[in-house]
């Protein structure tokens, strides 16, 4: 949903980044409105997943110019996890498993982690256990899950949900899912955008990472932009996917030439 | 002509042993300081005998002094015990002797041994014998707060079928030494489960040897021994395979921290009769600082030709992509530190008989506050 007037949730201004010696970001330009869904595409290695988890905060990468301003403040200045706290969600393209770390556990903390932020009171065991039991049902996620360790031994589709939990629990202001519709079967991937829909609403936005249009069709933008050589070169509404799904990134090639 | 001077105590453990203390030009002693041990009063441990007090459930007897003996000697000559360093010294002490025989299925049991405020040696021995058929759960507790050691000599039988859960949770003082022997048979058909979590310890070293005397017995090890400050902890297993269609499943977990030091060595040894035997054997080990220092060996003797043997060793530090994910959902880097930490631990920490929970193994072996 486009409000012109609403606040600006996300504004990044030339960004400029490297890995090692590699630059990998080279200028990219971006407002986030609340209310708002954006959805990111472009080729392999055109910096989308960079963008991604430069803006949560990995170490890797470091920031060479530019700015980031989150809700008017300077994000990069920021650790991670106080990243996390004021209501950035990364969604991994790749969860993370973690043997022996309760899944339960990982859950509460990060939970009352933001809620302590949010100036709300912590959850105990019991009170915890309500919500993350009520908030599952929006991805269709067996409460065993819950006892397992983080993401180990999950298959693909049920990482997928476990980050969809979170963000359900998190509750961001901007949720950025990288690749979140790769390596999901048809239901799996209705189950997952459905869970996407119902957490986008007038105060938050979305910024979607894809590479198909599957994933659009249930989740409409009100953005897309493709990204290339580490900018984005293009920016239209979501008649733009399904010009890309028809023609390509052909035409990409010769414009970035 | 120089003239070496020793401590007091270590020509007095040497006499006790009758054997001078292992040097570090014996293989099996190269990386391990026995200092502290040399460090403690020369005196045998005055205090009361833990064991004497204890009830026993149903389903356990007392084995007459004269039998025990010889079943332990028994017990130590079957596993090739007889000659360690350990054993000697356990038994140049002369100690108290818990001798315990189980038949039929039987309630859990728990042994503390505190050698507490104590001075010197506290030294004891504990024989197990499993009839056929039989199971325990056993939970043996160690402490410390001094500058003393305790030696624990372990003679285990496991008759056919029979099934022993033995654990060791030792939290220790880093003025204090534990050395811990044990030697298990098992019979065909028997199932061990033996996991040890140690930590804490100026000096510990555990030596399990485990012989399948027929082989098709089940063998399940599980350790993690942490380290900090100037601490060693050293664990010298092994499994001995003398008939066909033996399993093991090992793995030995490290927590060194500090200037801590870690040494393990797992010898398996699968000589020609023992065919089909399939073993794995998995050492991992968490470096939390440039100052400590790991050294992980498997030794695999195998010489049968239609066996499973797999071993692998690794050595790392805590996991840049998982620490990112957990700071990434709101999580501070030392918060996320610990949970990691306490994620690698409880890996082996829940396999513990369920006694220690109460204990809370996972506070006392990483010091945090209740």
């Amino acid at each position: 949903m486009i409000r012109p007037d609403a606040p600006l949730l996300l504004e990044i201004r030339d960004l400029h980044a490297r890995v090692e010696d590699q630059p990998i970001l080279n200028g990219v330009n971006l407002s986030v409105r609340a209310g708002e869904i954006h959805a990111l595409m472009g080729r392999n290695g055109s910096g989308k997943s960079t963008l991604s988890k430069l803006l949560a905060g990995h170490p890797a990468y470091s920031v060479t110019g530019g700015s980031v301003l989150y809700r008017g403040q300077d994000l990069l200045a920021l650790q991670p996890e106080q990243r996390a706290r004021i209501g950035l969600f990364l969604g991994f393209q790749y969860p993370v498993e973690i043997p022996g770390v309760s899944n339960l556990e990982f859950l509460r903390v990060a939970t009352n982690a933001r809620r302590v932020e949010r100036g709300e009171e912590e959850l105990d065991t019991f009170a915890f256990e309500d919500l993350v039991r009520e908030r599952s049902k929006l991805v269709q996620m067996d409460p065993a899950f819950l006892e397992r360790s983080v993401n180990e031994g999950f298959s693909g589709g049920e990482k997928k949900r476990n980050e969809i939990l979170q963000m359900a629990l998190l509750e961001p202001l901007v949720a950025i899912l990288d690749e979140t519709d790769s390596g999901l079967d048809i239901d799996a991937l209705r189950i997952v955008a459905g869970g996407v829909c119902q957490l986008a609403g007038p105060d938050n936005a979305t910024l979607l990472i894809t590479h198909y249009q599957r994933l659009l069709d249930l989740i409409t933008p009100d953005y897309v932009h493709v990204m290339a050589a580490g900018r984005i070169l293009r920016t239209g509404g979501k008649e733009l996917a399904l010009e890309l799904e028809r023609s390509g990134y052909d035409w990409v090639d010769q414009e970035v030439a | 002509m120089p003239v070496l001077t020793l401590p007091a105590a270590a020509a007095w453990l040497g006499d006790l042993a009758g054997e001078p203390l292992p040097g570090r030009r014996q293989e099996a002693w190269r990386f391990t300081d026995l200092a502290p041990l040399q460090a403690i009063a020369a005196e045998l441990w005055s205090g009361p005998d833990p064991f004497s007090q204890l009830a026993l459930p149903g389903g356990i007897s007392r084995i007459a002094a004269a039998e025990a003996q010889l079943l332990l000697d028994q017990g130590l000559q079957s596993t090739g015990s007889s000659a360690a360093w350990p054993v000697r010294l356990n038994r140049g002490a002369s100690p108290p002797l818990l001798a315990l025989r189980v038949s039929g299925s039987v309630e859990p049991l728990q042994l503390t041994i505190d050698a507490a405020a104590g001075q010197g040696l506290l030294a004891l021995q504990l024989l197990l014998v499993l009839e056929e058929g039989s199971s325990l759960e056993l939970l043996l507790h160690h402490h410390s707060q001094a500058a003393n050691a305790t030696s624990l000599l372990t003679v285990a039988q496991l008759g056919r079928g029979a099934r022993l859960n033995l654990g060791v949770l030792a939290p220790g003082d880093a003025r204090a030494s534990l050395l811990s022997h044990l030697a298990i048979s098992q019979a065909p058909g028997s199932s061990l489960a033996l996991t040890t979590a140690i930590g804490g310890w100026a000096l510990s070293r555990l030596e399990p040897r485990i012989v399948q005397s027929e082989g098709a017995a089940h063998t399940r090890l599980r350790s993690l021994q942490l380290v900090a400050g100037k601490e060693l902890a050293d664990t010298h297993s092994q499994v001995h395979f003398a008939g066909p269609e033996g399993q093991l499943d090992q793995l030995h977990k490290v927590v060194a921290d500090g200037a801590g030091r870690s040494v393990f060595n797992g010898a398996v040894r699968v000589p020609r009769q023992a065919q089909q035997t399939n073993a794995a054997q998995l050492s991992r080990s968490l470096l939390l600082s440039d100052r400590a220092r790991v050294d992980t060996k498997p030794e695999l003797e195998i010489v049968a030709d239609d066996v499973k043997c797999a071993h692998g060793a690794t050595v790392s530090r805590l996991q840049q992509n998982e620490l990112f994910y957990l700071q990434s959902r709101g999580i501070a880097a030392d918060q996320a530190s610990r949970l990691l930490l306490r994620g690698y631990c409880d890996e082996v920490l829940r396999e513990l008989p369920a006694a220690a929970a109460s204990a809370h193994p996972l506070q006392l072996l990483l010091r945090e506050r209740p």
